[in-house]
């Protein structure tokens, strides 16, 4: 099993919070001071208040839990083929959203719905020659 | 009896499938005016009816109903476009049938045609290869494909009600006898259970027989005025019910087995004024067996957790206390990348006593549920109940 070459996100003005966080190793979330919302993904307002005014960026703890996954044996697309099987999973945070990310560093059949999982980040360099990093989780 | 939300009555008078699988030879277009023509035959219209165009496709882009239109060198009154994944067409026949009501086209032609195999399309294992678009970031880099979504689903399913993959598998054996019955379907051997668990696993836990086939086709609906079909060649169907939904992750906290049919499904009973018990066929998007299972779950017709019991002992065969999918379905006669119209094709077919060998008897009610997207990312989905003329 190969590590996945990840196909590397492109961020916009209201996603970058959560990228910067991501390239200084910190899941950054959203919360809206007005509502109490914390939203994923980031969005440039609260999309209840729909108002930006009381949005702030935070640090999650980068702690959750499994809410499903699957083990993909099939991906024919670029960055995947080889690393067959990986597990992608949706990971339910501490903090309340859920996030869609992949388990590593694991036997598949280590992962299970509900397990605690901790988010790790992994740097890559894309074509245009910058860095990003990207939350990954591993089990606890 | 009319439907309380169309009481002057809005009716389907005209359907066609397009009989190939394969058709390298033809564009999406050439598949899709080839559906116009059976179905206005069909019907007993001409060309020269049609005042309403609808239609979607895996490759149409912004403007494509104008395309489409420039193709058939058609000039409606009124186009809908609307593109909501494999349960479009489900929805333009409710659009279709609003807009007839409401006089705004008399009649209305619903397209759809695909080259999704001559064109090796890969639909359900090619997701997530990388994009420079920012709202592609949170899934991109991290391979989700099609069956992957559905995958998450199914294992979510099975964590929290026990559901087994024998059950799923279930629902594979039983579409390949109903295919088995009707000539045009792709895959007509019979399989069993073991085989569905033995074929190799795609995305855990859904097997390759767990997945749609992929084919070529495409296929047409017509719909018009009750008053008007009953002047036509065919009997007429009437739209008695229908209903639209989504479910997405939202801000991330949206509760994920509660799919789409939840809300359309009771949107349609509660407008048709039927009770599940009066369904005498069902026509379900069956892009993946799990795909079935959620959708009768959240449609009513067994409560959350009891969809795998439903399916087991031909529970959803000819013979079972709901047919289900009596074409085949996507899982073995055709899945050209969407495959809604086909639900809403068949579902008349058989409401007309058309379908010989695979025929439901007295088949009096139909219910059809569309599912556009992926169930355990997002999707749409779109319901419609369907009923004779009488």
């Amino acid at each position: 099993m190969k590590q996945i070459d990840h196909p590397l996100p492109y961020a916009s003005w209201e996603t970058r919070g959560f990228w910067e966080g991501a390239g200084r190793g910190e899941l950054v979330l959203q919360r809206c001071t007005q509502c109490g919302l914390v939203q994923h993904r980031p969005r440039g307002l609260c999309a209840h208040c729909l108002d930006d005014s009381h949005l702030e960026h935070f640090v999650a703890s980068g702690s959750g839990t499994v809410y499903s996954f699957t083990v993909t044996e099939q991906n024919q697309a670029k960055g995947f083929v080889e690393a067959c099987p990986y597990v992608m999973a949706f990971v339910t945070l501490d903090e309340g959203p859920r996030i869609l990310s992949v388990i590593v560093d694991c036997e598949p059949d280590e992962v299970s719905i509900g397990a605690r999982v901790q988010a790790d980040f992994v740097s890559q360099g894309r074509d245009d020659g910058e860095t990003f990093a990207i939350p990954v989780f591993r089990v606890k | 009896m009319t439907s309380p939300n169309f009481p002057r009555g809005a009716a389907i008078a005209g359907v066609y499938e397009h009989p190939s699988r394969f058709s390298p030879d033809k564009t999406e277009f050439q598949i899709m005016a080839e559906c116009a023509k059976g179905a206005l035959d069909d019907a007993g219209l001409q060309r020269s009816d049609v005042d309403g165009l609808f239609g979607a496709s895996m490759t149409m882009g912004l403007m494509g109903i104008v395309d489409l239109a420039e193709y058939l060198d058609l000039y409606p009154d009124y186009l809908d476009g609307t593109n909501i994944g494999g349960s479009s067409f489900v929805a333009h026949v409710a659009h279709a049938a609003a807009a007839v009501h409401a006089g705004l086209c008399n009649v209305a032609l619903v397209l759809y045609g695909s080259t999704a195999a001559s064109h090796s399309m890969a639909i359900g294992t090619g997701g997530s290869g990388g994009s420079r678009n920012p709202d592609t970031a949170f899934s991109a880099p991290y391979g989700m494909t099609t069956v992957g979504s559905y995958a998450t689903y199914a294992n979510l399913h099975m964590d929290t009600f026990g559901t087994t993959s024998e059950q799923l598998a279930e629902i594979a054996v039983t579409m390949r006898e109903h295919a088995a019955l009707n000539p045009l379907a792709k895959m007509r051997n019979p399989i069993t259970v073991n085989d569905v668990l033995e074929s190799r696993m795609i995305s855990r836990p859904l097997h390759l027989l767990d997945c749609c086939i992929i084919s070529d086709g495409g296929g047409a609906v017509v719909v018009t005025s009750l008053d008007r079909a009953r002047d036509l060649q065919k009997q007429p169907v009437q739209i008695l019910g229908c209903g639209e939904a989504v479910q997405h992750q939202g801000v991330g906290y949206s509760d994920i087995l509660s799919i789409a049919a939840k809300q359309s499904g009771a949107k349609a009973f509660e407008m048709a004024g039927v009770k599940h018990s009066d369904i005498d066929l069902a026509m379900i998007y069956d892009s993946f067996t799990i795909t079935v299972l959620a959708t009768l779950e959240n449609l009513g017709f067994c409560e959350m957790g009891e969809g795998g019991d439903f399916v087991m002992n031909g529970g959803i065969s000819l013979q079972g206390s709901l047919p289900v999918n009596p074409d085949g379905g996507g899982l073995s006669s055709n899945h050209p990348g969407m495959r809604g119209i086909f639900l809403v094709i068949e579902a008349v077919k058989q409401l007309r006593d058309e379908c010989g060998a695979r025929q439901v008897t007295n088949a009096e009610l139909a219910l059809a549920h569309g599912t556009g997207g992926t169930i355990g990312d997002k999707h749409s989905g779109a319901t419609l109940i369907l009923g004779l003329d009488r």
